[in-house]
């Protein structure tokens, strides 16, 4: 691409246009002179999420990447406190010293957006609020950010909540700040709570099995005392043109037995519980007579990890698309939207991702009026070449859109950070 | 509080009416002996009868009185059980108290997606005996949770001693409909995992009934654990209770529950309701494990080495279910047992590092002393929310007076060692002014600006959570002529 084509690119940025704060007064300074000037900026991190929502046209960018660093650890208290910009492989290998972990499973979308693995920062997790696998038992991003610090739209620094799990001290902004996508601040400094690594995680796979009985022996696996921690299922079917099917491809694994679809549980804790649990799973589900398999901890590490960072798609130039429902929803809705897509399913069936080729606005309009009929959402993660740009990347409705730009006006009254990022008009 | 609306009170018997309107007559209290069984909360040392109480049936009417009140510009107090500790459902002289006590249902218990829809009336206890006879429970179970409801629970964001490892009501929560000031009516959530757009279900969640009222409410349930035991551990000294605390937490174990209490308590509560605790320890622990069967046995084993490490002296392990029930019996009862110690006590909430207990403790102790009042302790341990239980007597003069100053100095030295003003039972009344003691300027006024982005004219639960001492100081509107800040010596942040 020439330079004069990129420079005609809608998101087409200068580089002179960049600042660099160096810490959080500068990052202050900075907002406090575009708020006077009433200049609208676009928050960066790493990137590695810069293109869910709708691209921005703002004349300055801010780059938060030079506020990186863990500020305190403290493994006994759960609890790690970065600046907002510190790389998720940073904090996670720090963790590993003390068997801890994020518990959220911080998702990976650097396989579908540039093709290698990057969990990007910190402030990317939670402006996303995105999470893996384990999100039905341990929660989400929300569940796990303690307190935070940040820069409001006035250039004001605010801080909400602590160090300590339990704290019930003023409204929990926490919560506000996660999944807003920078429209409501920009972070500065993070307190995730940590919790242990479980000691080993086993998947058992049961091969072979169409939608509806898979997803009734999710729910059941959930819906048991097992305590399991993942429940997903890629079929095989449907063979969808423009979409590559490639489930044996991106699951290469010794201990898997058998072909067709995979209809997987994940059970962590100590060695001398799991295998007592997954003998459990076997009775309740009563799958004894089933294709199964069962992976030792070293591949069910690789099988999730290639889960959470949606490898299943990793080639793909088509859109992709997140759809939460209620569980008890999924089948019904997979039914309706009448074997177009490629999918799998995560959560037990309460997530569902896609991917959709030759995807018209219209096209994704009609699957929203579906999810949402159903009690769901739908967010638009993946834009394509044939489908680059929809109205309304986001899910919402008139009451929420309401309180939601009054919110905004309250952080940001002049909507100078991400404007138009998430909803036209906050 | 804020100012008495005394023109609203000369017009209260055509606000009676209009109300009368819109709700049924009966439902409608407003006469002195009437109204008087609401003057109050749990945090029973404040009191303030309201101008009117009133018992909507449903959405509609909940919504339609509040866009009559919005016009009218009339204060509204909403109250569930009237279990809270930190007056958050305190009336105010020129409001109507709004009680969902009504809205007592169970909407739909769906297995399938593992949650249950109730009205916020409904006990929380209520919930897991719903749907018990399947195996299923609610997970957050504060002390109060025969009496408290479920909306309250939302409100105040309740934990209870089972949150370390299963979370505080806002972890297991789906969704809620609530109304707003100016009457309308809105869905959070609802039976998906998160929601798009900004997390308003977790801005309501423990916003202490300022930003709206929730009319209902959807719960997440689990399947209960195959098997559960408590160990029961006596110390010699706080510290090295403290410490096995720590250690428990640093090898790899969240226990379900982690409590902790100190020899005023243990004592208090043994008599009690005879549980068995060791009589003679500084201090006791009650570790509770779950899961499967050979998993508790293991980590019990392991709880039994740390402890023995951190020189425990004595340990007894529950040999069945009564004998674990038995064990939290002591604990469940350390209020009232608080109660028979002394004609009065005062319940405080600060949450701390858990490696600064002993620390802590002995500041308590110190405060005790120059305080001249008694002191017991109780402890989440594993999530660092600490319970001192002053006791005192009301009728003594200044004794209310000297329990609240003592109570505040404990819950400023939480917050200088790195914990906050209150772990679960709410900022309320009893905690506004110290609310400068966590937060600055900045971080209060974006607070109070999201309250008026939900609520324009400050109606709803009007002085509650944030500092009023400062009248219009805290609105950041104040004239200073020629750099002279007029009383310069009362305190701003």
């Amino acid at each position: 691409m020439s330079t004069e084509e990129k420079q005609n690119l809608p998101t087409y940025q200068d580089s002179n246009s960049v600042e660099y704060p160096q810490n959080e007064i500068e990052v202050s300074n900075f907002i406090k002179k575009f708020y006077k000037s009433n200049v609208p900026i676009e928050l960066i991190g790493s990137g590695s999420k810069r293109k869910i929502g709708k691209p921005l046209q703002c004349s300055k960018t801010l780059s938060l990447t030079k506020l990186n660093g863990i500020i305190e650890y403290l493994p006994e208290e759960l609890y790690i406190k970065v600046k907002a910009c510190t790389s998720i492989q940073q904090i996670e290998e720090e963790l590993k010293k003390n068997k801890q972990q994020l518990a959220f499973e911080p998702i990976d979308f650097g396989y579908l957006f540039n093709g290698k693995s990057n969990c990007g920062t910190a402030a990317g997790q939670v402006a996303c609020n995105i999470s893996g696998s384990r999100r039905f038992k341990v929660g989400s991003v929300r569940d796990h950010v303690l307190g935070f610090r940040g820069v409001n739209g006035k250039g004001e620094i605010i801080k909400s909540g602590g160090n300590v799990v339990k704290n019930v001290t003023g409204y929990d902004l926490s919560k506000l700040v996660c999944g807003s996508y920078g429209t409501l601040i920009a972070l500065t400094e993070i307190t995730f709570k940590v919790l242990p690594a479980p000691e080993v995680s086993k998947t058992l796979i049961i091969h072979d099995q169409k939608i509806e009985p898979a997803t009734f022996l999710l729910e059941q696996a959930i819906s048991s005392s097992n305590d399991i921690s993942g429940a997903a299922f890629f079929p095989i079917e449907p063979k969808v043109p423009g979409c590559v099917m490639n489930i044996e491809k991106t699951f290469k694994l010794n201990d898997l037995k058998y072909g067709g679809s995979l209809t997987t549980i994940r059970i962590e804790g100590s060695k001398k519980s799991i295998n007592l649990r997954i003998q459990n799973l076997i009775d309740e589900l009563k799958i004894v007579n089933f294709n199964i398999s069962i992976l030792d901890t070293y591949q069910s590490e690789i099988f999730w990890n290639k889960v959470k960072s949606l490898e299943f798609f990793s080639s793909s130039k088509n859109n992709i698309l997140r759809i939460v429902i209620p569980p008890s929803e999924c089948v019904q809705l997979v039914y309706q939207l009448s074997n177009k897509f490629k999918y799998y399913l995560d959560w037990g069936g309460a997530l569902m991702w896609m991917e959709a080729f030759e995807l018209s606005e219209e096209m994704f309009e009609s699957i929203r009026k579906k999810v949402v009929k159903h009690g769901g959402y739908v967010t638009m993660i993946k834009n394509s070449d044939y489908l680059p740009y929809v109205e309304d990347v986001f899910t919402i409705n008139r009451g929420r859109f309401d309180i939601s730009q009054n919110i905004k006006k309250s952080f940001d009254p002049k909507r100078i950070l991400n404007p138009g990022k998430m909803y036209t008009g906050i | 509080m804020p100012k008495i609306d005394r023109k609203l009170i000369s017009k209260k018997k055509d606000i009676i009416v209009d109300l009368k309107k819109i709700i049924k007559a009966e439902n409608v209290l407003d006469h002195e002996d009437e109204t008087r069984p609401f003057e109050t909360d749990a945090l029973s040392a404040y009191k303030q009868k309201p101008m009117v109480v009133i018992f909507p049936e449903n959405t509609e009417e909940v919504s339609k009185i509040l866009a009559y009140c919005n016009q009218q510009r009339i204060k509204v107090v909403p109250r569930g059980a009237g279990t809270g500790l930190s007056g958050g459902a305190l009336p105010l002289a020129d409001s109507i108290l709004l009680c969902l006590g009504k809205f007592n249902k169970i909407i739909d218990i769906d297995y399938k997606n593992r949650c249950v829809v109730a009205q916020p009336g409904v006990t929380n206890l209520s919930i897991t005996q719903a749907v018990q006879d399947k195996g299923f429970y609610y997970a957050p179970d504060p002390s109060s949770q025969i009496a408290c409801s479920i909306g309250g629970n939302v409100a105040e964001n309740s934990g209870g001693v089972h949150s370390l490892k299963y979370g505080t009501t806002t972890n297991n929560l789906f969704g809620v409909e609530i109304v707003l000031m100016d009457g309308t009516i809105s869905r959070l959530g609802g039976k998906t995992f998160d929601s798009e757009g900004y997390d308003l279900l977790g801005l309501v969640t423990g916003s202490e009934g300022l930003l709206c009222v929730i009319t209902e409410v959807t719960v997440k349930i689990l399947k209960k654990p195959q098997t559960i035991k408590a160990a029961l551990i006596g110390f010699s000294s706080i510290e090295d209770g403290g410490r096995c605390v720590s250690d428990i937490i640093a090898s790899g174990i969240i226990p379900s529950g982690m409590e902790m209490m100190d020899k005023a308590l243990i004592h208090a509560t043994d008599n009690f309701v005879k549980a068995g605790y060791p009589r003679d320890a500084e201090s006791m622990l009650i570790v509770e494990l779950d899961g499967t069967k050979k998993e508790v046995e293991e980590l019990i084993e392991r709880v039994n080495n740390i402890a023995k490490k951190n020189k425990s002296s004595s340990i007894k392990i529950s040999k069945n279910e009564r004998q674990r029930l038995k064990f939290w019996a002591g604990r469940k009862a350390a209020f009232p047992a608080c109660g028979d110690m002394a004609p009065d006590y005062y319940c405080m909430d600060g949450t701390i590092p858990r490696r600064k207990l002993a620390e802590v403790l002995k500041e308590i102790g110190r405060l005790s002393k120059k305080y001249n009042l008694p002191v017991a302790n109780a402890f989440h341990a594993g999530d660092g929310n600490l319970h001192p239980l002053i006791m005192y007597d009301a009728n003594e003069k200044n004794s209310l007076e000297r329990t609240e100053k003592f109570g505040a100095d404990i819950l400023k030295y939480c917050v200088k060692v790195g914990g906050v003003l209150t772990g679960e039972h709410g900022v309320g009344v009893e905690k506004r002014e110290l609310m400068c003691e966590m937060f600055n300027n900045n971080d209060i006024q974006q607070q109070i600006k999201i309250k008026k982005a939900l609520d324009s004219s400050s109606l709803l639960n009007p002085g509650k959570v944030y500092p009023i001492l400062r009248k219009c100081a805290e609105e950041g509107r104040v004239h200073v002529h020629r750099g002279k800040t007029k009383f310069a010596n009362i305190p701003r942040f």
